[in-house]
């Protein structure tokens, strides 16, 4: 049993804190921090930045363009860029479909859309949800219909984080009603720009444009942009999730989380003293610590069992929901550290640059809004109630 | 022991209940909260015609009401339709203080007229005795100067109820006054609030003459005391009625929306936790009725405390609870979860969050024992 990093892990966390020392943007980490909105061009410098030291392919192996980082070393760079607070890499591209096509995509695939994920290109958003398939995603109901060289698309997918930015969308639709619901659905990528398409922002509980419904109606898409093999659809959808709760725990996040936390609450005074003083407070603060640094070993555990070849299986539900849960324990205690101020919300005060003065203290709203929109976290990449009964029937037993 | 309401609180109970469902949901409240004031008016003239603002206060005050449980049935019904209403601050808080000094005031508050209440202050948080505000005494009256914070529905509001230190430091029981001023005495900059309605900081450096001193000179606090317990009754039993709504509206979605070939409120996970909110739901009533009985008594504060604890442990369990059974669709402001979420949500954010109340309920029943 060893706690620490060897020492050549420690020289890597010195690399990439070297690094974003010397790259990380001021203006992005300041608008982070400060809870600021981020805009598509913000994203797409960012990823800019880190594709030119070769780092944005956190996940990818080398022969694509990607770093080739072990679990280990792709945790510390997790929790290096969430601690200065770097801009999330957006997932869709590189952590979703980049991997998806490794595996399954043709060659003539990988060598058109992975440089173009690396180099900004495109960006990609994530087509699996629908009205009637959330939890249930096996019942996708949008068809595509072979017609000659295209498949002809109808339907309609929601929730598609961040659709309004992107170029490409890749989508589960059915392409057979036969036999088990599993075994007809086909992953086909979908250029956004296509006829027929229509999106539309849907705004969330902290007031922001962050989702969107997208609609198919008649859309031809070329049948060489079928991923694998027709009817096996299912199967890649799952690698994907597999990939989705990588770095699932947010322990990067959970400890920056933290630390804003206490920064608030000791700025905050409370009948004459620093609200962190007040033992009801401190005493919550410290238990979501207690639960923080426990998680963190938990998650390393899994990290090492994963660098050591076990598969992540069931492990990773267990950290989703104690992850995502720790998580919306800070936001709420931040929520609640704020007091009054909680309420004001001034829309404006998101822009970066705002002209616009605080009303009260300024991480008053930013954590408001945080707290409003992590509710998503439990709810997401498998709700926790999903992965409450994959930790049931796979590790139980039951 | 009798629970049920008396036939006149039943009758405005039921004609509120009515009159809010034909009149507003969750887009119109939206609609309202980006306009002018953050109050639709014509609706709000359509509740005063009804005896809103007239039952918080008694028949000597111009009003048919004035009890705890008239305060309970009213706000109860507001929270059920999530609609922000100047009545806590207009009637409740300011018409608390107004009734008590200025008795003839009363009758416009009743008529639906808006008095803000100008109390709470940027450092304060939820200290009632923190007033920084100062008002000097000169020779044609007064003058006020200070800041005071989330003024709710201050530009719906033709005056307002300010206190304002004339002596003692900044944090004393002591020294505190209250004053009538004007709306064009004061200073805003308005915005609006998640759960909805509007409210302002407010800057003053007013001259105000003699006669807007409310009461006697630095003894106000035991009068805004009293006024806040009122308010909190009100804002519990609003509590109250946002709860219900979500509930109702979680057990419908429970039974409406299919995953997997079924209802997903057939999954004895989500079952079980409905069930709780549910229990939780009926305790909130409890300590609300617990409260509104209590107004008058020596118990009073007790219950203040109690109540508030309890509604701020239960209000974000009813929250969190109903966003996460909804799945995606609770996360949206486009359903009306998310406004009624929003809004209880809020009610922990003022007078005094669960802690707050849990510390002064130690404080209180430890003094007394
Ligand atoms: C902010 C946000 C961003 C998202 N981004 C994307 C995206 O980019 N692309 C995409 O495809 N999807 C996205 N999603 C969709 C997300 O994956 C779904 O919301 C999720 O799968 C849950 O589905 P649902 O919302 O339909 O809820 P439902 O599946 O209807 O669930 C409602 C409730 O029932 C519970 N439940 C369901 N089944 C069971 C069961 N068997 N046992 C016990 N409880 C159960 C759920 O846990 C939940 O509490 C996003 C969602 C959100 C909120």
């Amino acid at each position: 049993m060893n706690l620490g990093y060897t020492e050549e892990q420690k020289a890597f966390r010195d690399e990439v804190r070297a690094f974003l020392n010397d790259n990380l943007p001021k203006r992005l980490s300041d608008k982070v921090a400060g809870g600021k909105r981020l805009t598509k061009a913000d994203y797409e410098e960012w990823h800019a930045i880190l594709n030119a030291r070769g780092w944005l392919g956190v996940n990818w192996p080398t022969q694509y363009g990607g770093t080739g980082w072990d679990a280990v070393q792709r945790h510390i760079f997790e929790e290096e860029t969430t601690a200065a607070h770097a801009p999330r890499i957006v997932p869709f591209g590189v952590a979703m479909l980049g991997p998806v096509l490794m595996a399954f995509g043709s060659d003539a695939q990988k060598a058109h859309y992975l440089p173009r994920i690396l180099n900004g290109e495109d960006w990609w958003c994530q087509g699996y949800s629908e009205p009637g398939a959330g939890s249930d995603l096996a019942n996708v109901q949008t068809t595509a219909v072979r017609d000659g060289d295209d498949y002809i698309v109808n339907g309609q997918k929601t929730w598609t984080t961040l659709g309004q930015h992107a170029d490409w969308i890749f989508c589960l639709v059915r392409t057979s009603k036969e036999g088990k619901r599993q075994e007809g659905i086909s992953f086909l990528l979908i250029d956004m720009k296509t006829p027929g398409i229509e999106v539309r922002p849907i705004v969330l509980i902290d007031g922001e444009p962050e989702v969107n419904e997208v609609w198919f109606k008649d859309v031809r898409v070329p049948a060489a942009n079928l991923v694998g093999e027709e009817n096996k659809g299912w199967t890649y959808a799952k690698y994907l999730l597999t990939h989705e709760r990588t770095n699932i725990a947010g322990v990067g996040f959970a400890r920056a989380g933290l630390a804003s936390l206490k920064r608030i609450a000791g700025s905050q005074s409370h009948n004459g003293k620093p609200l962190i003083q007040n033992p009801f407070f401190a005493a919550k603060v410290a238990q979501v610590e207690i639960d923080l640094m426990a998680m963190a070993t938990t998650n390393l555990r899994t990290i090492a069992a994963a660098a050591s070849g076990q598969a992540p299986g069931a492990e990773s539900s267990m950290l989703k929901v104690k992850g995502t849960v720790i998580r919306q324990q800070i936001n709420a205690l931040a929520k609640q550290a704020v007091g009054p101020y909680a309420a004001p919300f001034v829309s404006e005060l998101l822009d970066e640059g705002t002209n616009v003065d605080p009303v009260g203290p300024a991480e008053a709203m930013p954590a408001t809004q945080a707290y409003f929109n992590n509710r998503k976290l439990s709810i997401y990449g498998g709700s926790n109630e999903v992965q409450r009964a994959i930790i049931s029937k796979a590790i139980l037993e039951l | 022991m009798q629970f049920k309401l008396t036939e006149e609180r039943q009758m405005l109970q039921d004609g509120l209940r009515r009159y809010l469902a034909d009149s507003t949901d969750h887009e119109k409240i939206a609609a309202a909260t980006d306009g002018a004031t953050g109050l639709d008016h014509a609706l709000w003239d359509g509740l005063a015609e009804m005896g809103l603002p007239g039952a918080m206060f008694t028949e000597d005050q111009g009003g048919f009401g004035g009890e705890g449980f008239d305060i309970m049935t009213v706000a109860e019904e507001l929270g059920r339709a999530g609609l922000p209403t100047p009545l806590i601050d207009s009637a409740l808080l300011s018409g608390t203080v107004l009734a008590e000094t200025r008795p003839e005031l009363t009758q416009d508050l009743v008529a639906g007229k808006i008095v803000g209440f100008a109390h709470a202050e940027p450092g304060a948080r939820y200290d009632l005795a923190h007033v920084a505000t100062r008002a000097e005494k000169t020779a044609e009256g007064w003058t006020l100067t200070g800041n005071k914070a989330i003024v709710q529905f201050a530009l719906a509001a033709d005056g307002f109820v300010v206190s304002a230190r004339t002596s003692g430091a900044t944090d004393a029981k002591e020294g505190i006054s209250l004053f009538l001023v004007p709306h064009e005495h004061v200073t805003l900059r308005d915005y609006p609030l998640n759960g909805g309605g509007r409210a302002a900081e407010m800057t003053l450096d007013a001259t105000l003459p003699e006669d807007a001193l409310l009461g006697e000179a630095g003894a106000a606090y035991a009068l805004i005391e009293t006024a806040h317990a009122r308010a909190i009754a009100g804002q519990c039993a609003e509590a109250l009625g946002l709860m219900e709504t979500i509930k109702d509206l979680t057990v419908d979605y429970l039974r409406q929306r299919r995953q997997f070939g079924q209802p997903i409120g057939k999954f004895q996970a989500l079952q079980h936790r409905m069930a709780d909110v549910l229990i939780e739901i009926e305790q909130a009533r409890s300590a609300v009725i617990n409260l509104c009985g209590n107004l008058d008594t020596p118990e009073r504060d007790l219950h203040v405390s109690a109540a508030k604890n309890l509604i701020g442990r239960v209000a974000r369990q009813v929250v969190e609870e109903s966003i996460q059974m909804h799945g995606g669709i609770g996360m949206t402001m486009e359903y009306a979860l998310g406004h009624f979420a929003k809004r209880l949500s809020m009610v922990d954010h003022r007078f005094g969050d669960a802690d707050t109340h849990l510390e002064r309920f130690i404080h209180l029943s430890q003094s007394a024992a």
